[in-house]
């Protein structure tokens, strides 16, 4: 193969895949996107909701919440596992992402994605591929509040 | 009881609606919005903002992302009120070790049972 011939092949290949992603883009409309998100993901807290309802009967609040929290992740876990999750997320865009499944699914995603990398390069080292942002900004966020907090209350 | 889970309902679905008006609209893409819901949650609880409307929404409130920010912020704090300096340290991860933990495990399991789709 032509070396000198890459860039033009790149090109093309460039312009046959923005065809075919405007082509399997659906043209639905933002307002209808965003009814989708608004269904979904508030359903999804609703499930969550009446969940957490039945374990309070058995255990504490804070127990409670972190039950239904370990639900949702697993549920979130096998529905990726048996490809429901993707078909969810394309019809609720923002409703299947925004709400703490979206978190599982991309650890559980990149998971099941890079197992073919090997377990320490591919399922250990990529897992948090899109995750880690989230925890990474949510702890330095939350670690730096802290320092605030910890010398506006323990100064004097 | 019914009218509770509504509020749920509103909270819930407006914050994912919020997302999704960002990301149609702006330049942002999800993933940018993820970080940004986390930090907000964050920066909403230490301002004391966040707390209302987890007592008016509940799991709505605490099911996004958000609530991922308000558990780190508020585990944070109340570490801190109880272990002092090292509370900076403990707090926000001990508040989040469960749902991270349940990720991973359920996640490496599922890389064990279930196989990728097939790359074209």
């Amino acid at each position: 193969m032509n070396i000198n011939k890459m860039p033009e092949r790149e090109e093309r290949l460039r312009s046959v895949f923005s065809e075919i992603k405007e082509e399997s883009t659906p043209k639905v409309d933002s307002f209808s996107r965003s009814l989708r998100a608004f269904i979904v993901g508030g359903s999804i807290c609703v499930a969550a909701q009446v969940f957490r309802g039945y374990v309070e009967n058995y255990f504490d609040e804070t127990e409670a919440g972190i039950y239904t929290t370990i639900m949702l992740i697993f549920v979130t876990a096998v529905l990726t596992s048996i490809g429901v999750f993707d078909k969810i997320g394309r019809f609720a865009g923002a409703g299947s992402y925004v709400p703490i499944t979206g978190f599982a699914n991309s650890i559980v995603s990149s998971a099941i994605e890079f197992r073919s990398e090997g377990m320490i390069f591919g399922v250990g080292a990529l897992m948090f591929k899109v995750a880690g942002p989230v925890i990474v900004s949510g702890i330095v966020s939350s670690w730096l509040v802290g320092i605030i907090y910890f010398f506006m209350n323990f100064k004097r | 009881m019914l009218i509770e889970y509504f509020k749920v309902l509103l909270v819930g679905g407006l914050l994912c609606v919020i997302a999704q008006l960002i990301v149609d609209h702006t330049k942002v893409v999800s993933a940018q919005i993820l970080v940004i819901y986390v930090v907000a949650g964050v920066l909403l609880t230490s301002m004391g903002l966040y707390e209302p409307i987890v007592k008016y929404g509940q799991s709505g409130a605490t099911v996004p992302l958000t609530g991922f920010g308000y558990a780190l912020a508020k585990g944070t704090f109340e570490a801190i009120d109880e272990q002092g300096f090292i509370g900076i340290f403990s707090g926000g991860l001990s508040a989040t070790a469960c749902g991270v933990c349940a990720a991973i495990g359920f996640g490496f399991l599922a890389s064990l049972v279930s196989k990728p789709k097939a790359k074209v």
